[in-house]
């Protein structure tokens, strides 16, 4: 089996996780711009830490044989700090032709402040201006629904084409209206206290697989880079063949990341799909 | 997708841990009895397993239970 992991913070994990992640049939990795585990205080850490993602983490993934690609963007957990981020995106175009850049990402909100929906729209612009793809964070626990609607409401306002965005961390109350826009949907696997490898089987059973992306939980927080290889597990368990399997865990990341000038993986199509 | 029996046979194990899991937390806060105000989340909980328990035509239980603990969609906060 062969996976690609679409959204995983290497910065916040050790390296025994590419390792282990090699193991178990992984093959790429994408790491969006994220918070560093704290606030930072100057532009110029951000700056930095977009070189960190866009030029060392891939050499940390190499030595273990995963592509590793990321995402720049001021995260929508600082985002309410104007000052800093509209220094930090001034830079952003910058990074854009690098090799390992899939676009920009993750932006969106986190408390749903007016200072977050600012910086979610400029980075918006830009993505659009710029031809990127774009990754968008909802918010966790009670403010998801909201924060669904608000993006879903500034998308359709900035007339963003819904084939090259994706919604991330989606749950069982925002996924509809994310798929019906024609939009794609993310969902993160959690091993406790938010979505679950089993309740995102159910999602893709109900739902269907196409522009469905799963992804482990891999942060600062209580996560792990396998709650992946678990949801495919259980899909098996409940009858999927392998060729459904690589479609969701490694075909479906390929097709919307290949919209990327820089992602270069190929489609698997297997010769049988029966074991 | 699968038959009802087959379901059953791959998930009672762990809904009978889970459902025991929540019996354990509920009958713990019963027993914590100092310090015990009034508190919303409770109620959250309460209502929830009103959902968890209700027999329903459509398998909607965890986007109820979801609502239920949502914020209410209005604009953007100061």
């Amino acid at each position: 089996m062969y996976y690609i992991q679409p959204h995983y913070h290497g910065i916040s994990r050790t390296t025994e996780d590419y390792q282990r992640m090699a193991e178990s049939g992984v093959v790429a990795v994408g790491e969006p711009s994220f918070w560093a585990g704290f606030d930072r205080k100057h532009s110029g850490t951000f700056i930095d830490y977009f070189r960190q993602i866009s030029e060392f983490e891939p050499t940390r993934a190499r030595a273990y044989g995963i592509r590793h690609f990321c995402w720049i963007a001021v995260n929508p957990k600082e985002a309410d700090n104007l000052t800093i981020a509209r220094e930090v995106m001034s830079q952003m175009p910058a990074f854009m032709d690098a090799p390992t850049v899939l676009g920009i990402g993750e932006i969106g909100l986190n408390k749903c402040t007016r200072n977050e929906m600012a910086v979610f729209r400029e980075q918006m612009e830009m993505a659009i201006r710029l031809k990127q793809l774009v990754l968008i964070h909802t918010p966790h626990m009670a403010d998801k629904l909201r924060g669904t609607h608000l993006t879903l409401d500034l998308l359709r306002e900035l007339n963003a084409d819904p084939a090259r965005v994706w919604i991330d961390h989606v749950e069982e109350h925002t996924i509809r209206p994310v798929l019906d826009a024609g939009y794609w949907a993310g969902m993160t696997l959690y091993p406790q206290t938010k979505m679950s490898p089993k309740r995102a089987v159910d999602l893709l059973e109900q739902y269907g697989t196409e522009r469905m992306l799963v992804n482990s939980s891999a942060d600062w927080g209580p996560s792990s880079p396998f709650t992946l290889q678990q949801c495919a597990a259980r899909y098996q368990e409940l009858g999927h063949d392998q060729q459904e399997l690589l479609d969701v865990f490694y075909n479906n990341p390929v097709r919307f990341l290949r919209q990327s000038p820089h992602f270069d993986l190929p489609e698997i199509k297997l010769a049988y799909s029966k074991p | 997708m699968n038959d009802h029996k087959v379901t059953l046979d791959i998930d009672y194990l762990d809904c009978r841990c889970m459902v025991l899991e929540l019996a354990a937390a509920l009958d713990r806060l019963d027993r914590a009895t100092a310090g015990n105000t009034p508190d919303k989340r409770l109620q959250t909980l309460r209502d929830a397993i009103a959902i968890l328990a209700s027999s329903t035509a459509s398998p909607d239980r965890t986007q109820r239970m979801l609502k239920l603990m949502s914020d209410p969609v209005t604009p953007v906060s100061e």
